[in-house]
């Protein structure tokens, strides 16, 4: 029999509805293996008591034969989800001790149906960067090692305790957020499948806010059909949130093995970008043909101004965040260090509470909206935006899915593409223009590099088309059969 | 009659421009269910939203769009099918967010007009530059503590409509003119109560002064002004300082002011150079809103008679003066009681009574109407009793007095204590010829031409009948029996 944490989330309401294991034993075994990955540092705050009562709570309910949707599944919530009564920091110092007297609606709705959190997990602080390198609370360490080197490498960013906690098989599944790539990269990183939905998908009530305009929640799992039950929990229209839309949420598991021919997969030629990893390029290849082989239709496309979504997210997002952390002031909640006079207070708290990617994009931001400069960068970026939605929109007259790389590269050690700042945010290059045009995506794993390193793909689809993505993933799934586990699960302790 | 401020170079004008803040008369905030109710404790009224709590997101109220709309109507102004909330951002203890969600460029109401009526009787048309829903701030407490300051958020997240007037007043009095007919209008409209003492209404002031004809000079903001009488404080101070600093050589500096209500003064709070960079920007949190011209039909249904068509419908319709139906309008309860009151009376002179007898003895009593004494159908009844001749005009100031003190009805007043106008021609002849026989020295001499004594006779005659005689018979039978 397949160990517990191998299990996919499918296969265990598959076990747990025959009885061949109870939630206790899953939520135990899961709780183990986070014991033993601490050094993963996967979690900011662990809520492994709460969840052990929660299991036998999933117990009773199949005993009595009236189990919920998603009944038993342990996964873990990424530290953004506002949770009731559970410290939320998103990965910040600001907001250390800060329990909600609120429950996000994402984070509601997974429970509602049944699922386990066993923590908050770690993440870049508010969610911004690419390697989770910058939360408060320490690095994640992704659980994959390359070939005969011991370097720790990074997870990926910003969901990257949610994805590594995957990963490493301490939980079946994972929230994540995805404001420019934040939980397609680390997918992508940690070898396993993460969807970002449509703008509108997911209520964004209750979560801790990096750029309004772009973030959104979705799941990690370890495969395509886990994602699906996951999102169908999560989605749906909530009046909290204006930005979320009133359209139905379909049941995403239903056409996930129509198969792909009929379809037409667009391959847009922008996103062969010079710098990018031969590995990564070969792997695209080798997706493309795949998908043909399953029969889909190839076709070429242009996003031409692609190369114009890096610089104009980093003109958006920074002037959002910059009013979005406002409210961090020290006056209500969480840290405050005192000072002489009131703009003391401020400046004390800020500086203390805030790293230095936050404080960046801090002045980042206020910078593109201040009096003479709103035009040049703000506004043009605005504009640009829509050019880059467009693009999509003019691309799915030609196809119904995009197929393109996930990530540059994979996975790197923890100090490199620390240099600069640029660097780094490269990263996200193939993942912005999704982002900025709000279209869903999702990354999955091909195969591994050279070193040992899982390489991914990501697919993006139309507004609120996340049923097609689902399909073609699970076609790519089949063919390209990634079934490698990380080395680096268990601690050097255990 | 133009208003000029004489200084030592002469006339000077001065030129005014209001941007009101009224609170939307709802039952919840802009962008949340918590109370918009005033005077709760501290703190009691204050969602996570209010409080701008972690991931917490702001959701538009209807009422408040709805009620601006009708509000942007009742200004005779164009509705703006799609406007914008944007993020005003700054930092301060009592705005929770870091940021006021307002409108800035694309706002709900534009261009409008109201008219304001002034004492001389003319009516002078102000322009209204836009108004625009934004969220109030909380309160900053700096007196409860020696070393602290408190933050009381209940008014955080209040829905407020910033109502900006084109600089169109040219004195004190038609600026509070032109906050006069603004409250009432709301206050028609059932939009904003209109409280100023309790802040439901709040004036910024910019004032300017110029030379006649000149071009337009350097303004000054005064913030906060809470009363009709402080905006008019504020302006002629506001004026002569600048006037002041002109002659003397100096420059006006755009600043923002304070307005002194002990002292009747002014004094700079900021200069243009400290004001905020607020990096305004449209909120993500909020898409535009869309207001179709169905939605706008729909609540123009609602509209009730706002105080300029109802005052020329008095005029035109009912006979009044431009002043009576002036005064009339300037309060709804106070339109509405006129109405009651006229149903099938003299309007003419119901609006008489009104004004200058129940008015005047309700300020005396310091009564509001609603609280008046004497209900709009007795004052109405009152008024039929003079024009069917049942008792004369100084009978009913008798009756009127007994009706504020008691809250009887006219006719039981009349009733009790035998009041009713003696019509009877014989029984008048009787007191005629009684005063005739008793005076009659002052028969002679008016027959020997004094024909002023004319008036002696008839309050002799008057005053013998308690008062009850027609005085129309008097005079008549008076005259006969003289001359004959």
């Amino acid at each position: 029999m397949t160990k517990l944490t191998d299990l996919t989330i499918a296969g265990a309401l598959d076990g747990l509805r025959k009885k061949e294991f109870t939630a206790v034993e899953i939520v135990d075994a899961h709780i183990k293996g986070a014991e033993a990955a601490r050094h993963l540092n996967c979690f900011i705050t662990e809520t492994f008591d709460s969840a052990r009562e929660q299991a036998k709570a999933a117990d009773e309910r199949y005993a009595k034969g009236v189990a919920l949707p998603l009944d038993g599944i342990p996964i873990a919530m990424k530290d953004l989800f506002c949770t009731e009564g559970v410290q939320t920091t998103a990965a910040s110092r600001i907001l250390e001790g800060f329990k909600p007297p609120y429950e996000s609606t994402v984070s509601g709705n997974l429970k509602k149906d049944g699922t386990i959190s066993l923590g908050k997990a770690n993440l870049d602080e508010f969610a911004m960067g690419s390697s989770n390198t910058t939360s408060g609370y320490g690095n994640v360490i992704n659980p994959w090692k390359r070939k005969g080197d011991n370097k720790d490498l990074v997870p990926g960013g910003s969901s990257g305790g949610s994805a590594a906690a995957v990963s490493a098989r301490m939980a079946m599944g994972a929230t994540g957020t995805d404001t420019g790539g934040s939980i397609r990269q680390p997918a992508a990183f940690c070898g396993i499948a993460g969807i970002k939905p449509t703008y509108g998908r997911c209520s964004r009530f209750g979560i801790v806010a990096f750029a309004s305009s772009l973030d959104q929640a979705g799941p990690f799992a370890r495969n395509t059909e886990d994602c699906a039950l996951l999102l169908k929990s999560m989605a749906g229209w909530d009046p909290k949130d204006s930005t979320s839309v009133n359209t139905p949420v379909p049941d995403y598991t239903a056409q996930l093995n129509a198969g792909v021919k009929g379809l037409k997969i667009g391959v847009p030629k922008e996103y062969r970008v010079e710098g990018t990893n031969p590995e990564i390029i070969a792997m695209w290849d080798k997706g493309v043909q795949m998908l043909k082989d399953a029969g889909a239709e190839i076709v070429n496309v242009s996003l031409p101004h692609t190369a114009y979504a890096l610089q104009t997210y980093y003109v958006i997002a920074p002037a959002e965040c910059s009013s979005n952390l406002a409210r961090y002031d020290g006056v209500r909640f969480g840290k405050r260090v005192e000072g002489d006079n009131l703009i003391d207070t401020y400046e004390n708290t800020r500086a203390a509470g805030f790293g230095k990617e936050v404080r960046r994009r801090i002045l980042i931001g206020t910078y593109v909206l201040s009096a003479g400069y709103y035009d040049a960068y703000y506004n043009k970026a605005r504009k640009v935006r829509k050019l880059i939605w467009q693009d999509f929109v003019e691309a799915y007259k030609k196809c119904d899915v995009l197929l393109t790389p996930t990530a540059p590269t994979p996975a790197f050690a923890i100090g490199e593409n620390t240099q600069d700042p640029v660097t780094m945010y490269l990263n996200d290059i193939f993942t912005i223009p999704a982002s900025m045009a709000g279209m869903p995506g999702m990354a999955l794993p091909i195969g591994l590099s050279n070193d040992g390193l899982p390489l991914g793909l990501q697919l993006i689809g139309k507004p609120f088309d996340e049923e097609t993505i689902f399909r073609v993933a699970q076609s790519l799934e089949k063919a390209a059969a990634f079934t490698a586990v990380p080395q680096n699960i268990v601690g050097k302790a255990a | 009659m133009t208003y000029l401020l004489k200084g030592e170079t002469g006339d000077w004008e001065v030129v005014i421009g209001l941007e009101v803040h009224a609170q939307v008369l709802t039952n919840s905030k802009l962008f949340s269910g918590a109370s918009a109710a005033f005077g709760a404790a501290p703190n009691s009224q204050v969602s996570p939203v209010d409080a701008g709590m972690p991931g917490m997101l702001p959701v538009i109220n209807k009422e408040c769009v709805t009620k601006a709309v009708l509000t942007g109507l009742g200004l005779n102004a164009k509705i703006n099918n799609v406007s914008v909330f944007e993020r005003k951002n700054y930092f301060y203890p009592d705005l929770p967010q870091g940021y006021q969600i307002s409108q800035y460029q694309h706002p709900i109401v534009g261009n409008g007009e109201i008219e304001i009526d002034l004492a001389d009787g003319t009516v002078k048309k102000i322009g209204v530059e836009r108004l625009h829903l934004e969220q109030d701030a909380g309160k900053s407490l700096h007196d409860q503590h020696p070393q602290k300051s408190f933050v009381d958020l209940n008014r955080s997240g209040n829905p407020l409509m910033e109502i900006v007037s084109k600089p169109d007043m040219r004195s004190p009095e038609e600026a509070g003119a032109y906050v006069t007919k603004l409250r009432a209008i709301v206050r028609y409209l059932g939009t904003c109560d209109g409280n100023m003492d309790e802040g439901s209404m709040r004036c910024d002031v910019n004032v300017s002064v110029r030379k006649p004809g000149a071009e337009l000079g350097t303004r000054c903001e005064i913030k906060n002004v809470n009363s009709v009488r402080f905006v008019q404080q504020a302006i002629e101070y506001e004026a002569r300082r600048q006037i002041e600093v002109i002659e003397g050589g100096g420059k006006i500096v755009q600043e923002t002011r304070l307005f002194d209500t002990k002292q009747g003064t002014t004094r700079s709070m900021r200069s243009k150079e400290d004001a905020h960079d607020y990096r305004y920007f449209p909120d993500p949190d909020l898409l535009p809103l869309v207001v179709n011209d169905n939605t706008i039909a729909e609540i123009k249904k609602t509209m009730p008679e706002l105080p300029d068509a109802k005052k020329h419908r008095f005029i035109k319709d009912l006979g009044l003066s431009v002043q009576d139906a002036s005064v009339l309008v300037q309060e709804r309860d106070r339109a509405i009681f006129f109405e009651k009151a006229a149903q099938g009376h003299d309007a003419k002179l119901v609006a008489n009574w009104l004004t200058t007898e129940l008015l005047g003895a309700l300020n005396k009593a310091e009564k509001e109407l609603k609280d008046s004494p004497i209900k709009a159908a007795d004052l109405g009844a009152l008024v039929g009793l003079i024009s069917d001749n049942t008792i004369s005009g100084r009978i009913a100031k008798e009756v009127f007095a007994e009706m504020f003190a008691t809250g009887k009805s006219p006719g039981m007043i009349v009733e009790e204590k035998g009041l009713k106008q003696v019509t009877d021609t014989g029984a008048i002849e009787k007191v005629v010829a009684e005063v005739l026989a008793e005076n009659p020295d002052k028969v002679a001499e008016f027959k020997g031409g004094k024909d002023k004594l004319f008036g002696f006779f008839v309050g002799a005659v008057m005053k013998k009948s308690g008062g009850k005689a027609n005085p129309g018979i008097v005079n008549d039978l008076l005259k006969k029996k003289l001359e004959q």
